[in-house]
């Protein structure tokens, strides 16, 4: 019987991890149909950035109760890979409690700490179930969150809440019945209270029972959130650290250079060029878009930024277009890359690179109306826990709308008329600047 | 009210002589006639504390900014590389601006196209001007008055500069008082982005609207800014409310260079 269990353990073990790796390998192909970007330099500024941000919550802050409520979650997650490794080991060696001999009191801390985090991660977990279902905050009401994404969110709190059941049904259990054989109290914070009391009552083979099921539904929880956690927005949970590792570092005031632009103007601008010289033609070169139609044609970083992102529409509910009730919303450009990127990735995985289905995008994920409600205030940026960039994607949007379709609202085609001619976005003569001077 | 003191670049060079400062007036400092009083309120500052400043004049132009910002990188680098052009032809190394987007786009975007200066906003320099002791400020003309900052968004989140207009707001006697979403978390006031040259896409309330709103209910008598666009908007926002005799929107300049009687 023993062994037979540890055979299944191992299987849904290997299995688990296999789908889990395969899927994230998919989903770093993804990453790659964008165009390279180097952002190997400053490694200690970078470091520093995920230190502070990814690692140590730094701007979670900017919304205190949430910010708790998260860390919660944030901190038992961490505590409970411990005894998912003894799990790991007793599953597959059939031992039971494998580090208790070797770390004695300690491991009686540790798990008294991992008892009192999933209470706490108990409690966070009906708050944000509430503050999504119950309390409706508006954030989460938005027609980005309509159908999946709002299951999605749901699913991953249900998970939570399974899996602190089941740990407190395990340690509980294990509690009744070792006390039941004769033993000691195993001594940990909260189970040594409620195990006998809600236990103690049981017979032996009810607590046996009792231990399984929760020693296994704990277990069989984690490989499951393992298999979802590629399907669902949830990977902020590993991406988040690269994702700030590789955050831009310069003022967020400074939009990317293109310097296949620079190229041509510097040429319209040198006296000496020739205008008629054939330039040198790489044939292995593909043309190059101004600006992004597809996925393909932004940086690895932005779709990166993609998978990321966990939907919690703090960029959003800090857009100032979006709060004055514009179609832009910054969370739901980040969910139409991602899942545009899954689409290709998808096609080209079944049909090769030549795989082409018509859609862009720009057009039929983001239309031109969310893309120049955009005041580029950087709003959304800013409000990022896990510092994505929003921003960046619209401004390559906008690029590839004026210099590939010259396709604006014809404002700014004015504008831009008026600084092709004035040198100012308005119809004055240079010759009038300094007409204030002399002005009373 | 004496004669303002502008000299251009080309008549200081004509004069075998070079500024220490070039003052980078921008399009709304130079052609929108309320943006010019903010122009001539930082001269005025300039000429009290007789720093050695010039301005381009006619030769200056678009920094290409609101090009950029609207998805035009071309017709932006045209602008960028001939006003460097300019500027590497004065040799000018210190740059001074009146708009925080030609602040930005110089500081941050000139750079990669080959021009290298420092540059810095209005503000800045003028607290440097307080603080190096060239002008002292009384709060007379502000005192007991209330007064709320609207940070500009290529300012303060953009480039991280929150404090120089704060400090010099206080140095004016008056009550600071914050908006809710103030400094990093500080709310746009709409124009950014080139939106300031376009009509804004359907929605139910204009940006402008929201932010004055959320001014007034700090009840201000002021509301400064440090940027020309803001201006316009918290402006055209106070009007929307029917507040303009109670609440004046100016800039930090504008408040500095009245207190100091200029």
């Amino acid at each position: 019987m023993e062994i037979i269990s540890q055979i299944v353990f191992i299987v849904v073990l290997v299995g688990s991890s296999v789908f889990f790796g395969y899927n994230v390998k998919k989903i770093i192909n993804n990453m790659r149909l964008g165009r390279d970007e180097d952002r190997s330099d400053n490694k200690s500024e970078r470091w520093k950035t995920m230190a502070r941000v990814a690692l140590g919550q730094s701007k979670m802050t900017a919304r205190p109760i949430a910010a708790v409520l998260h860390l919660f979650i944030y901190v038992a997650f961490i505590f409970t890979q411990i005894e998912l490794i003894e799990i790991i080991i007793d599953g597959s060696a059939g031992t039971e409690r494998f580090f208790q001999p070797y770390l004695g009191g300690l491991y009686t801390f540790i798990i008294s700490l991992i008892e009192i985090l999933s209470l706490l991660a108990l409690v966070a977990t009906f708050a944000f179930l509430s503050r999504r279902n119950l309390l409706k905050l508006p954030r989460f009401q938005k027609s980005e969150m309509n159908g999946w994404p709002k299951l999605d969110g749901n699913i991953i709190l249900y998970l939570e809440f399974i899996l602190v059941v089941f740990i407190f049904t395990m340690n509980g259990a294990d509690e009744a019945l070792h006390v039941k054989e004769g033993g000691e109290s195993y001594g940990f914070v909260l189970s040594s209270i409620y195990g006998t009391s809600v236990f103690g009552g049981m017979e032996f083979d009810t607590l046996h029972m009792f231990e399984r099921i929760g020693w296994w539904g704990h277990i069989l929880t984690v490989f499951a959130f393992i298999v979802y956690l590629p399907y669902s927005k949830h990977l902020h949970i590993f991406f988040a650290f690269p994702n700030t590792f590789y955050t831009k570092l310069k003022p967020k005031g400074q939009f990317t250079n293109m310097e296949s632009v620079t190229n041509e103007v510097k040429l319209m601008l040198d006296p000496n060029a020739d205008p008629y010289a054939v330039p040198e033609v790489d044939p292995n070169a593909v043309p190059q878009k101004f600006g992004a139609q597809d996925v393909q044609d932004l940086t690895w970083i932005n779709i990166l930024n993609a998978y990321t992102c966990t939907e919690c529409g703090r960029c959003t509910s800090e857009c100032p277009a979006n709060m004055t009730g514009k179609k832009l919303s910054p969370r739901k450009i980040m969910m139409d890359v991602r899942d545009r990127a899954e689409e290709i990735g998808n096609g080209i995985r079944k049909e090769g690179e030549k795989w082409i289905d018509g859609k862009s995008l720009l057009g039929d994920y983001i239309t031109e109306e969310e893309i120049w409600a955009c005041t580029s205030c950087n709003a959304c940026v800013q409000a990022c826990p896990v510092n994505i960039d929003p921003l960046e994607i619209i401004m390559e949007l906008r690029r590839y709308l004026v210099m590939e379709e010259s396709k604006m609202p014809s404002e700014l085609a004015t504008m831009n008329t008026n600084i092709e001619n004035n040198q100012a976005p308005w119809q004055f003569s240079s010759s009038d600047r300094l007409n204030w001077k002399d002005e009373a | 009210m004496s004669e303002l003191i502008v000299p251009t670049m080309a008549e200081m060079m004509a004069a075998g002589e070079k500024p220490d400062v070039l003052f980078w007036v921008g399009c709304s400092g130079s052609f929108d006639d309320r943006a010019k009083k903010i122009t001539k309120a930082i001269v005025k500052i300039l000429n009290k504390c007789d720093v050695k400043f010039a301005v381009l004049g006619a030769e200056e132009t678009c920094s290409g900014d609101p090009a950029k910002r609207a998805g035009n990188e071309f017709l932006f680098q045209m602008q960028a590389m001939m006003n460097i052009q300019v500027l590497d032809g004065y040799e000018v190394k210190k740059i001074v601006t009146g708009c925080p987007h030609c602040f930005n786009t110089l500081k941050n975007e000139y750079p990669e196209l080959g021009g290298n200066y420092e540059v810095i906003h209005h503000t800045q320099l003028i607290q440097d001007l307080l603080k190096s002791g060239k002008m002292a400020v009384e709060g007379g003309a502000f005192k007991g008055k209330k007064i709320t900052f609207h940070d500009p968004c290529y300012l303060g989140r953009a480039n991280d500069v929150y404090e120089a207009p704060r400090e010099l707001l206080q140095k004016l006697d008056a009550e600071l008082v914050e908006m809710k979403r103030c400094k990093a978390k500080g709310l746009c006031c709409g124009a950014g982005g080139a939106q300031m040259f376009k009509e804004a896409e359907k929605g139910d309330k204009e940006i402008n609207v929201e932010r004055t709103e959320e001014a007034l209910t700090v009840k201000p008598n002021i509301i400064a800014t440090g940027c020309p666009f803001c201006n316009t908007m918290m402006t055209d926002g106070v009007k929307n409310f029917n507040k303009e005799d109670e609440v004046e929107v100016l800039d930090v300049a504008e408040l500095i260079a009245t207190a100091a009687d200029l």
